[in-house]
C-alpha cells in the first residue's frame, strides 16, 4: 500500500460549483499560492450538478437589490437566517453569473441582450454542461492541482485546534493521502442517504439531492469541533413522483397549480413558502384527497415538447418516463409527492456556523456551499459567491496574519510538495510500527507544526481506524459484533456498510420524521432515534470492508451516523414547530415566539454535544483572526 | 434507474472516468456497472460514451418498462434517442448553444 504525503498553501476539499469557483478565486487573488481541490469522484460530473442545471435561481433581476433577495430568503426561513450572510451573498450573485457566461454557460437573452428572467428571482439557461465548464476553468490554472477519486475524511488538527490539513483515501487502488496545507476550504455538499429514500429497493439512489453527498464536510468539522447550525431546519423536496425530478420548471414554466384528487387547486390553503407547498401536499394525502398533481393538462402540445427537452438537461428520467408511458404533460398530470428529508445548506440554514467571511469556528477552517449553514436559498450562484468570499478570507487572512518574505509560512510559498511512502498493512498491526510510519511522514521540515507528537497520534490513529476496517483479522473486542453483521449480509449478498446504511435510515425514517411517519416525530421517538443511532455507531466500529471502494461506502455510512447523532439534537432542541413537515415536533406542534429569536447550534465536546443558543440579530462579522 | 452496456463497448473507460459515484470498473476491455443500484441517473456516462454502448433505463419499482434511451452527441447537438422492444420510439434534439424556454 501507498501513502502519499502532500503539502501545499490551500487545501479545497470538494471540487463542486463552490470549490471550483473558490479555486479561480484564489488564483485571481494570489495566483503564486498552491492550491488543491480533492474530489471524491472527478469534477468534470460531481455532486449535485452532474446531469446539469435546469435554471439559475438566485439572481438579482433587473429593478431588484440584494435586500430584495435576502428579505425573501428570511421570510421563506420564516426568520431562522442570517442577514449578514444573505446580503453579502447576494452583492455577489450577478457579478458570478457574468463569470460563468464568460466561461461559456449558455444564458438567454432578449433582443437587447438582457437576460431573459423566469421569475423575480430567477434566469433561464441551458446548464446541461455546468460542471464541463467549471471544471475545463479550473483544469487550465497552473497553481491549481486536482486529485480526483480521493475521498477525505478526517481533518488533521494542530495543538491549538486549528485545521492543518486532512486525512483520505483513494478509491479504486488502496492508497492513502496526508495533505498538510496551511488553510482548508471545505465544500463537500450536504448530506443526503440519511433516512429511507422513496425507493429503498433497485432504484435506492434515484433520489432528489446526490446521493453521493453524503455529509463529509460535516461530520469532519463536527470531529473538528466547529459549531454547527440548524440541522434542525431539514430540506424535504416538493417533486415528481418516482422519477424524482425537479417541480420548478413545471411550476414556474408553464404555470402549473397543485391540484388534488378532486382537481381542487390546495396550494393557497397551506401558503406559499418551500415547507408550505411540500407540507400542503402531505396534508391532502393525509387527508384522504390524494394523490396530488401538478396540473399540466391544458398546456400545448408544443409546450410539453418543449419541458421534454428541458427536463434532459437537468433530469432526463422524466423525459424517459413520459415517452416511455407514453403520454405527454398535456394529455396527462404530474404526480407529486415529497423526498426524504436532506441536510443541504444551499437551500435551508443547515450547516457549518460561519462568520460573514465564511469562516467557521475552527481557525483556518472555511466552508463554502451547501456545507455553510445560516445562507439559505444559496443555490448554484449563491454557492459560486461563497467560494469566492471564502477564498477572499483565505487570502486576506494569510496576508495580514503572516510575513509575505517568510516563505515558508506565507500564503505565496507557492509549491506542492509531494512524498511518497510505502507501508504493509500488516505494519498497521503494531503500534510501534504505526509510530515509525507516522513519524516518517511527518519527518520532513518544511512545515512547522505546534505540536508534532499530537499529529503523529491522530495520523496513527486514522491509519489504525483504517486498518481495523481493511483487514481480515477480527478484533477481538468488535469480534462477536461483525459476525452479528457478516450473517445477516449472506442473506442478501450486501456489505456489511451496506446494510449498516440500511440500519440506519429506518431509525431515522421511524424515529426522527421520515417518509413513514409523514415527517411527524416526538420528543420519545427522538430518544429512541438516538438511542438507536447510538448503538449502531458502536456496531459500526466492527464493520470490515472488502476493498477501499467498499471503506469509501463504509466511511460515508460513519459520517452519516455522525451527522445523524447532531441532527437528533437539533430537532430535539428547538421545542416548537416552526416549519412545517421539514421539523414536524408533535410534542411541540406550534410556533414559539422564544424560539423566534436564536439559533440552535451545537459543537461536539470530549464526546458530547453541546447545545448552544445564538441570537439571530447577533454580531458575527469575525469570528476570528489565523495566528 | 440505472444503466447497462451492450456490445458496442470497446472498453476505453471515459465513462468509468466521469461517473460521480465511481460506480463503473473495466475488466477484460469492457466496462461493467459493479455497483447497479447506486446509480443516480444523471447520464453523465451516456454522454461521454463515444460509441452508444450505454443503455439508461427506468427500475420496475419506479414504474419502469422496456423503454431506454441513448444519446449521440453531433457538435453542439444533443440527440436523445428512445429505444423500446420495437426500435427507435422517438428522437429529441437539444441544442446545447440555446437555452431551456423554462
Amino acid at each position: 500500500m501507498k501513502i502519499e504525503r502532500l503539502t501545499t498553501d490551500v487545501l479545497i476539499i470538494g471540487g463542486g460549483t463552490a470549490g471550483c469557483y473558490s479555486a479561480l478565486t484564489l488564483a485571481d487573488e494570489a495566483p503564486d499560492a498552491s492550491v488543491i481541490i480533492a474530489e471524491k469522484a472527478n469534477i468534470v460530473r460531481s455532486g449535485c450538478l452532474a446531469a446539469g442545471v435546469n435554471a439559475l435561481n438566485a439572481y438579482i433581476t433587473e429593478g431588484h437589490t440584494p435586500s430584495f433577495y435576502a428579505d425573501y430568503a428570511m421570510k421563506d426561513a420564516d426568520g431562522i437566517a442570517r442577514y449578514d450572510l444573505l446580503i453579502s451573498m447576494s452583492k455577489h450573485l450577478n457579478e458570478v453569473t457574468a463569470r460563468l457566461e464568460k466561461l461559456g454557460l449558455v444564458i438567454l437573452k432578449d433582443e437587447n441582450g438582457k437576460y431573459v428572467s423566469r421569475g423575480a428571482r430567477n434566469i433561464k439557461i441551458n446548464g446541461e454542461n455546468i460542471k464541463p465548464i467549471l471544471a475545463d476553468a479550473v483544469s487550465s490554472l497552473p497553481s491549481v492541482k486536482v486529485i480526483n477519486h480521493l475521498n477525505i475524511s478526517d481533518l488533521i488538527l494542530d495543538q491549538d485546534g486549528s485545521v492543518i490539513g486532512a486525512l483520505g483515501n483513494e478509491i479504486d487502488e488502496e492508497k492513502l493521502y496526508i495533505i498538510f496545507s496551511k488553510a482548508v476550504i471545505i465544500a463537500t455538499g450536504g448530506a443526503a442517504g440519511i433516512y429511507k429514500p422513496n425507493h429503498p429497493g433497485f432504484s435506492r439512489h434515484k433520489m432528489w439531492y446526490c446521493p453521493f453527498n453524503t455529509g463529509a464536510g460535516y461530520a469532519m468539522g463536527i470531529r473538528a469541533g466547529a459549531e454547527m447550525t440548524t440541522f434542525e431546519m431539514r430540506f424535504i423536496a416538493l417533486r415528481c413522483k418516482d422519477t424524482i425530478a425537479p417541480v420548478g420548471t413545471l411550476a414556474q414554466g408553464v404555470h402549473a397549480k397543485q391540484v388534488n384528487s378532486f382537481g381542487e387547486i390546495y396550494e393557497d390553503k397551506y401558503g406559499l413558502t418551500t415547507s408550505e407547498r411540500l407540507y400542503g401536499t402531505v396534508e391532502e394525502n393525509e387527508e384522504g384527497r390524494g394523490p396530488c398533481y401538478l396540473k399540466t393538462v391544458g398546456i400545448s402540445h408544443e409546450q410539453a415538447e418543449d419541458l421534454e427537452k428541458a427536463y434532459l438537461n437537468m433530469a432526463p428520467s422524466q423525459t424517459l418516463r413520459w415517452i416511455a408511458r407514453g403520454k405527454s404533460a398535456d394529455e396527462e398530470n404530474v404526480e407529486i409527492e415529497g423526498t426524504e428529508p436532506y441536510i443541504v445548506g444551499g437551500h435551508t440554514a443547515s450547516g457549518f456556523f460561519i462568520d460573514d467571511g465564511r469562516r467557521t469556528t475552527v481557525k483556518r477552517l472555511y466552508a463554502a456551499g451547501d456545507v455553510a449553514g445560516g445562507c439559505p436559498q444559496k443555490y448554484v450562484t449563491g454557492a459560486l459567491a461563497e467560494g469566492e468570499l471564502a477564498a477572499k478570507s483565505v487570502v486576506q487572512d494569510f496576508e495580514n496574519e503572516f510575513s509575505v518574505n517568510n516563505t515558508t509560512s506565507s500564503l505565496h510559498g507557492g509549491r506542492f510538495d509531494i512524498r511518497e511512502f510505502d507501508a504493509d498493512f500488516k505494519d498497521f498491526d503494531h503500534t510501534d510500527d504505526l509510530k515509525e510510519i507516522a513519524s516518517e511522514i511527518l519527518s520532513a521540515d518544511d512545515f512547522s507544526f505546534k505540536d508534532k507528537d499530537n499529529i503523529s497520534t491522530e495520523i496513527e490513529n486514522y491509519l489504525q481506524m483504517i486498518w481495523s476496517h481493511v483487514s481480515s483479522k477480527d478484533n477481538s473486542e468488535n469480534g462477536d459484533r461483525s459476525n452479528n453483521i457478516s450473517e445477516s449480509s449472506s442473506l442478501e449478498n450486501e456489505s456489511q456498510a451496506e446494510i449498516l446504511e440500511a440500519k440506519m435510515q429506518d431509525i431515522m425514517d421511524r424515529y426522527a420524521g421520515g417518509i413513514s411517519t409523514h415527517y411527524a416525530f416526538t420528543e420519545d421517538s427522538l430518544d429512541e432515534a438516538d438511542s438507536k443511532i447510538n448503538d449502531l455507531m458502536v456496531e459500526a466500529e466492527g464493520v470490515k470492508c472488502s476493498d477501499f471502494q467498499d471503506l469509501t461506502h463504509f466511511l460515508e455510512v460513519r459520517e452519516r451516523l455522525l451527522v445523524s447523532r447532531v441532527l437528533i439534537q437539533h430537532l430535539k432542541a428547538r421545542k416548537e414547530t416552526r416549519w412545517h413537515s421539514f421539523d414536524e415536533n408533535r410534542s411541540y406542534p406550534d410556533k414559539d415566539s422564544s424560539f423566534g429569536k436564536v439559533f440552535i447550534n451545537t459543537r461536539l465536546r470530549d464526546g458530547n454535544i453541546e447545545v448552544i443558543k445564538r441570537p439571530i440579530d447577533g454580531d458575527y462579522k469575525v469570528f476570528r483572526v489565523v495566528t | 434507474m440505472s444503466i447497462r452496456f451492450n456490445d458496442n463497448c470497446i472498453g476505453c473507460g471515459a465513462c468509468a472516468k466521469v461517473c460521480p459515484g465511481s460506480l463503473i470498473k473495466i475488466k477484460d476491455n469492457r466496462a461493467y456497472i459493479k455497483y447497479p443500484k447506486d446509480c443516480w441517473g444523471c447520464v453523465s456516462c451516456v454522454k461521454v460514451c463515444k460509441v452508444n454502448a450505454i443503455e439508461f433505463f427506468l427500475g420496475e419499482d419506479m414504474g419502469g418498462s422496456d423503454t431506454y434511451m441513448q444519446v449521440e452527441t453531433k457538435d453542439h447537438y444533443l440527440d436523445w434517442k428512445f429505444y423500446d422492444s420495437n426500435g427507435l420510439k422517438r428522437t429529441i434534439e437539444v441544442d446545447r448553444t440555446s437555452s431551456n424556454k423554462y
